[in-house]
């Protein structure tokens, strides 16, 4: 396909490009005058996106006078640039403008109303950057904000440092400006080429020496072939001309025509060797390095037959495109469309306010008849004129068909992002199908499409990720409560280990230290904090108090064996006061392990009061425990999974029914012995064991359950209890017994109890 | 006998045909296995990953697991007609219009919390499916709006009403060309002049 | 007024569809000159008979299809199958033909696929071959060319051989193409001096071979004006060619025609300027154009030598529309960028 054409003025072979178009140039009308400049406008929109990647972030506020090439907003990111003043004056808005965009959509400018005295800030030129480091240069050029001003506007910069430093062995400069109406580098190559043959030798040196530096440009522009040709005697590098034709200047497009090679599909020209800058933006580098100038100005074509003056201008950025058209004699009733850029690939605007920018190469303005709007499209007959036209040697009849469609995937296999835009399929379709478009609208969604992909791979990615971290964290609470009953298991093994371990050692006082290890055991097991034992110990030995006060009373005012039994209540009542304030006082101690202690100390105490307890006591208490024990006994066994454990506990199971039956038969002994004597005043003493008793289960039952289990528990026992004090209230009353006060008093407490266990179990549930 | 013995024969060959193929078929089956359940996958990478619940079923997974079980293809309003479209494709049926029951196309919208009033309960962070929510207990609670997929689960949990789905703005940035509309494609009037006049 | 806003390119060039069909028509001129002036008026009723159906099926299916009729009209294309028909049919053949093929021509192998450009078949082939199929009789009767024998019906004739009840047969004579397939016993040379209408001609039969050569003229210059491109022409006229030359058998009785017969006869250079280079029907790119004018010169020979149809060129199109999707799958173009051309089947991984 590469047909090669010998030139007579220069030996370097060049090649074909498939496809083109050539249409009408129009492109003296802008070259009878020459470069000029038109009157400051009064205020200048400097959009902060005037380049292709992040937009730039302000760095002044409203209000701020700013100096002309001062930076006014910074870079956000590698591909990005930043912005600078175009003129002195000050900030008088930073806000949403009007784009020059082809969706006319606003976004974010600094407004600067200009003082009219142009004032520069201070430059810091880099003459020497030969000596400098190469990242340096190039980071004097992205702060001076250069972008290509060809078309794109992709920063400078980075296309100066490609990736993974790939060598490269071509530079090309682009001078090629194959659209028609446009002769802004025409003009620049006219009257600026020794800029730009200084700015392609900085490049030349930041790319490392190219071996070719290679300066493109059509045959149509014969006096800058000749000035560049002049500007370049004495360097090595070749100005290159090439028959004109649409749209040679594409970069791809040039690097075929120049070299032969093909940039592969979705890569950069970097890959095969070659870096590709417009002519302006070697020269915009030029005067950032030469004279530390930012790029604050460039130099547009203004063209179209509705204006009395067509000519070049180099104009400020920023510079609202109304006002240039009013310098240049616009016929407003001859208007019919504002283009900006060329009549192949410029986009219309609708606002005249839209500022100049980087990128504004061209302001169109053509007649109504110059560029008649669109005819109605006819059906396509699949001619196949397109195809023949397109430079990517695409099938624009399929992609149009397929775009209609909104078939994604077929376009996707006719390669639709390989299109470049260039419009030359739409400008020969004999239906003046808008083909361009169509793939503007289909390579939109599908961009979009590709976006909403990541997105939902990513918003996917979350959600599991969340999902996961939730599940992990239901289990390591799960795996906490498993070692924490683990745990627990585990003390209460060594607890019944210990036990027996001491009654081996000690043979005297067995029941005695079997107790205080019971104590031992259950102060051990509480797991409430110090406070909520004080609080409790407060509240009993408040209750306490009161209880003791009011038997005084009560007391002191009876006679005869109701004083009798009311002393003996009092005894009860000051003997628990005395505990509990034993009780409290150890709790009021800061370290909690003497608090420990002391409430161990307590328990001993206690333990001791009731080793000096009457034989019958005695006996009524080892048969209420060994009853407990069966109990609980009979409540695990058939919990117990292990074979030989249960068959341990059945075998314990009977050796304690064996012992009760032999403690009951003592304590009816006993009871015979001394009749009526059963529930005499150490009744106190008798109750205060059994709730140690009955504390210690419990306690040695929670230890091995779930919070909710627990509570349940501790309901049921409660619930048991409080039926045998009622029965034990009842049995009371039908005697006459004198308790029968304490036995309601302690029936109600546990009432209440059992009310707020209940509704504490309702709540958990 | 002889019909006898060529009857065994053919019996004896069919019979031993089937069990040799049936061996290579199920060896087939073991060998070439399918590991896991791709269709499933196929399915959740087209769903568009709000985890809304709209379908009916708890997140976008659940419901890609539903359709290859038969489900109704139709049942997610955030990917709209062009989701069901992509589904039609995949499982080769007929591509219906979306089922309103579970709520309509929406435009895109994104959460945004109106920080003064947030009073920082963590509500609308434990009901983000995507962890789109910042903030912690007692501190003022912000969307990151590029991870934030538009479910609008957070704006039911919110006890005072601070949370608003906002449509995403379109930027130059994200702007895309429309297709040709009918003023390039006549249909409606027969005039060229007036087509001429009207653009 | 408010500024416009359009998608570049905001310039065209002028050419337009209805430009391109006004060229066609204009390039089927000569051609139907040279068959007024060796075949008749017949022609000319033919191609008023034609024009008159397809100007009023298509509106009429515009109107159905609630489409703006003026606009679709001025596009020329019915016309241009109308005349590609018309010249295609046998002269002085009943109106009712002509009718009947234009209108199946236009209604069904165009409008109800969706009008231009949604045509999978060429119409005016379509509408040939149902003629050809439901009336074998009529569309066989071609009269002798003007220098051959009995001379041309006159106009009253015209009228009443199209309009009334009268017999074409006595104007009616073999085509070349007829006589060379027939024939199984003399040599070509014994033939083409026995038979009138050859012997009156030069290489392809009297009238047949100017009629063909007015249309290669046309052709070329539609060429020249880049209606098209040479590739399908080339491609057809090529194939025929050489097939006609390995089968000519050195002239003997078992030849089955010089190639130059088969190039100047029948309707191989309308076939291979107007009908194949319809470009809706036909494959889309340029070498895919090449091998589609191949398939249709391979068969035109194929189905004129061996098949029971004395000329093919509709049959040989009709088959190769079927073929244009396959073919433009493997003749994709590659892309700048691309090392290969990709098929379209193949999905991207």
């Amino acid at each position: 396909m590469a047909h090669t054409t010998e030139r007579t003025r220069s030996s370097r072979r060049i090649w074909d490009i498939p496809g083109g178009v050539h249409p009408p140039e129009h492109k003296a009308q802008s070259m009878q005058l020459p470069l000029a400049h038109i009157p400051l406008a009064p205020s200048l929109i400097v959009p902060l996106s005037q380049h292709i990647g992040a937009p730039a972030i302000a760095l002044v506020k409203e209000g701020d006078r700013v100096l002309k090439g001062q930076k006014i907003a910074e870079a956000d990111g590698p591909i990005s640039a930043p912005v600078h003043a175009p003129t002195s004056g000050t900030v008088t808005r930073i806000g949403d403008y009007t784009m020059p965009h082809p969706s006319g959509l606003q976004a974010e400018a600094i407004e600067i109303s200009s003082d009219f005295s142009d004032t520069w800030c201070e430059l810091y030129p880099m003459q020497d950057y030969r000596e400098r480091d190469r990242s340096e240069v190039l980071h004097h050029i992205r702060e001076c904000g250069i972008a290509g001003l060809g078309g794109a506007g992709f920063p400078a910069a980075i296309k100066l440092n490609p990736k993974g430093n790939a060598p490269i062995d071509t530079l090309i400069l682009n001078g090629t400006e194959c659209e028609p109406y446009i002769t802004a580098d025409d003009t620049i190559m006219r009257v600026r080429p020794e800029e730009i043959v200084a700015g392609a030798e900085i490049l030349a040196h930041l790319l490392h020496e190219p071996a070719d530096v290679l300066i493109g440009i059509e045959d149509n522009k014969p006096e800058a072939i000749k000035e560049m040709r002049e500007a370049c005697e004495g360097t090595r590098f070749e100005v290159v001309v090439f028959p004109t034709k649409y749209p040679s200047g594409g970069e791809k497009q040039l690097i075929q025509i120049l070299t032969g090679r093909e940039v592969p599909s979705e890569h950069l020209p970097a890959e095969v060797g070659v870096i590709c800058q417009n002519v302006g933006t070697a020269a915009a580098i030029y005067r950032a390095i030469q004279f530390g100038e930012p790029l604050v100005s460039r130099i547009t074509t203004v063209v179209g037959e509705a204006l009395d003056i067509q000519r070049n201008i180099e104009v400020p950025l920023g510079t609202p495109v109304g006002h240039i058209l009013a310098n240049h004699g616009i016929d407003r009733e001859q208007m019919a469309k504002i283009v900006i850029g060329g009549p192949m690939m410029g986009f219309t605007v609708q606002d005249e306010r839209v500022p100049v920018v980087k990128t504004t190469n061209c302001i169109l303005v053509p007649a109504r008849k110059e560029l008649p709007a669109p005819v109605p499209a006819q059906p396509c007959i699949r001619c196949g004129i397109c195809a023949e036209a397109c430079p990517a040697s695409l099938l624009p009849q399929q992609l149009y068909w397929y775009a209609r469609a909104e078939d994604y995937e077929k376009l996707e296999a006719y390669s639709i992002k390989d299109c470049i835009e260039c419009g030359a399929c739409a400008y020969v379709c004999p239906s003046h199908i808008p083909l361009v478009q169509y793939y503007r609208a289909a390579k939109g969604t599908m961009r979009e499409a590709e976006q909403e992909k990541l997105k939902s791979d990513r918003a996917r990615e979350r959600f599991e990720f969340r999902k996961a971290r939730l599940e992990k964290a239901e289990q390591e609470k799960e795996a906490k409560r498993q070692a924490r009953k683990k745990a627990a298991e585990e003390a209460r093994k060594r607890k019944a280990a210990q036990p027996a371990s001491d009654k081996a050692g000690t043979s005297g006082a067995s029941s005695e230290a079997d107790v205080v290890a019971a104590a031992l055991a259950r102060v051990k097991a509480k797991e409430s904090s110090p406070e909520q034992q004080k609080a409790r110990a407060e509240r009993s030995v408040k209750s306490a108090q009161e209880r003791v006060q009011k038997l005084e009373e009560k007391a002191s005012a009876a006679e005869g064996t109701q004083r009798d039994q009311l002393q003996a209540q009092l005894k009860a009542a000051q003997l628990k006061l005395g505990e509990a304030q034993q009780k409290l006082t150890a709790l009021d101690q800061p370290e909690k392990t003497s608090s420990a202690a002391a409430a161990v100390d307590a328990a001993i105490a206690r333990a001791r009061n009731k080793a000096a307890m009457s034989p019958l006591e005695k006996a009524q208490k080892s048969v209420d425990s060994l009853r407990q024990r069966i109990q609980k006994m009979e409540e695990k066994i058939p919990q117990e999974q292990d074979a030989e454990l249960q068959a341990a506990l059945r075998d314990n199971h009977r050796k304690f029914q064996e012992k009760l039956v032999v403690a009951e038969q003592e304590l009816a002994q006993l009871q015979q012995q001394e009749p009526g004597e059963a529930t005499t005043p150490p009744a106190g003493n008798d109750k205060a064991q059994q709730a140690i008793e009955r504390a210690r289960a419990a306690a040695q039952a929670r230890a091995g359950m779930s919070d909710e289990e627990k509570l349940a528990a501790e309901l049921s026992s409660l619930e048991q209890r409080v039926e045998k004090a009622r029965q034990r209230l009842r049995k009371a009353q039908d005697e006459g017994n004198e308790n029968v006060p304490a036995f309601q008093a302690a029936l109600d407490k546990m009432e209440n109890k059992l009310a707020e266990k209940r509704q504490q179990m309702g709540e958990q549930q | 006998m002889s019909w006898f013995a060529s009857v065994s024969d053919a019996m004896l060959v069919l019979g031993g045909m089937a069990l040799v193929f049936g061996a290579i078929l199920g060896f087939a089956a073991i060998r070439f296995k399918v590991e896991g359940d791709p269709i499933v996958d196929q399915i959740d990478s087209i769903l568009p990953q709000t985890q809304c619940g709209q379908c009916g079923y708890p997140g976008c997974r659940p419901y890609a697991e539903a359709i290859a079980n038969g489900d109704a293809i139709n049942k997610c309003p955030p990917g709209g007609q062009a989701t069901i479209n992509q589904l039609a494709n995949l499982l080769d049926v007929e591509a219906v219009p979306l089922d309103e029951e579970h709520g309509s196309e929406d435009i895109k919208k994104v959460a945004f919390i109106r920080e003064d009033e947030c009073i920082g309960c963590t509500k609308c962070i434990q009901a983000c499916p995507v962890d789109a929510i910042l903030g912690a207990a007692k501190q003022m609670h912000t969307v990151i709006a590029d991870e934030c997929t538009g479910c609008d689960l957070c704006v039911e949990p919110c006890p005072v009403d601070c949370i608003d789905m906002i449509p995403v703005e379109t930027t130059p940035r994200s702007w895309v060309w429309e297709k040709p509309g009918a003023h390039s494609q006549l249909i409606a009037t027969d005039k060229i002049g007036e087509i001429r006049g009207a653009a | 007024m408010a500024l416009m806003h359009a998608s570049s390119p905001h310039t065209a060039q002028p050419q337009t569809s209805a430009n391109i069909m006004q060229l066609v028509l204009a390039a089927m001129v000569p051609g139907i000159v040279a068959l007024v002036a060796y075949f008749g008026v017949g022609v000319l009723f033919n191609l008023a008979l034609c024009g008159l159906t397809a100007l009023a099926s298509e509106a009429l299916m515009l109107k159905l299809r609630g489409r703006p009729i003026g606009f679709y009209l001025r596009d020329y294309s019915a016309l241009v199958t109308a005349a590609l028909l018309a010249v295609a049919l046998p002269p002085y053949c009943p109106w009712w033909i002509p009718v009947v093929g234009t209108a199946t021509a236009i209604i069904l192998a165009k409008q109800l696929y969706g009008g231009l450009g949604f045509n999978p078949f060429n119409p005016a082939m379509v509408g040939y071959v149902v003629l050809l199929i439901s009336f074998p009789v009529e569309m066989t009767l071609w009269v002798a060319p003007a220098t051959v024998e009995h001379g041309l019906p006159d106009i009253e004739e015209a009228f009443s051989l199209v309009f009334g009840n009268y017999q074409v047969d006595g104007f009616t004579m073999a085509t070349p193409l007829e006589i060379v397939r027939h024939n199984n016993s003399i040599i070509m040379s014994q033939l083409y001096n026995e038979e009138p209408v050859l012997a009156k001609g030069s290489i392809a039969g009297a009238g047949w071979e100017m009629v063909n050569l007015a249309f290669l003229v046309g052709g070329l210059y539609l060429l020249y004006r880049k209606v098209f491109t040479w590739h399908a022409p080339v491609g057809m006229l090529a194939a025929l060619f050489l097939l006609s030359t390995v089968f000519y058998d050195s002239g003997s009785s078992l030849s089955e025609g010089s190639p130059l017969l088969h190039l100047f006869s029948g309707a191989t250079m309308l076939g291979a300027f107007f009908i194949i280079t319809d470009p809706v029907s036909s494959a889309t790119s340029t070498r895919g154009r090449l091998y589609f004018g191949i398939g249709v010169g391979i068969l035109v020979f194929v189905i004129r030598v061996w098949g029971s149809y004395p000329d093919a060129v509709a049959f040989a199109v009709l088959l190769m529309n079927f073929a244009a999707p396959l073919i433009d799958n493997y003749t994709l173009p590659r892309t700048y960028g691309h090392a290969a051309p990709r098929r379209a089947t193949e999905k991207e991984d």
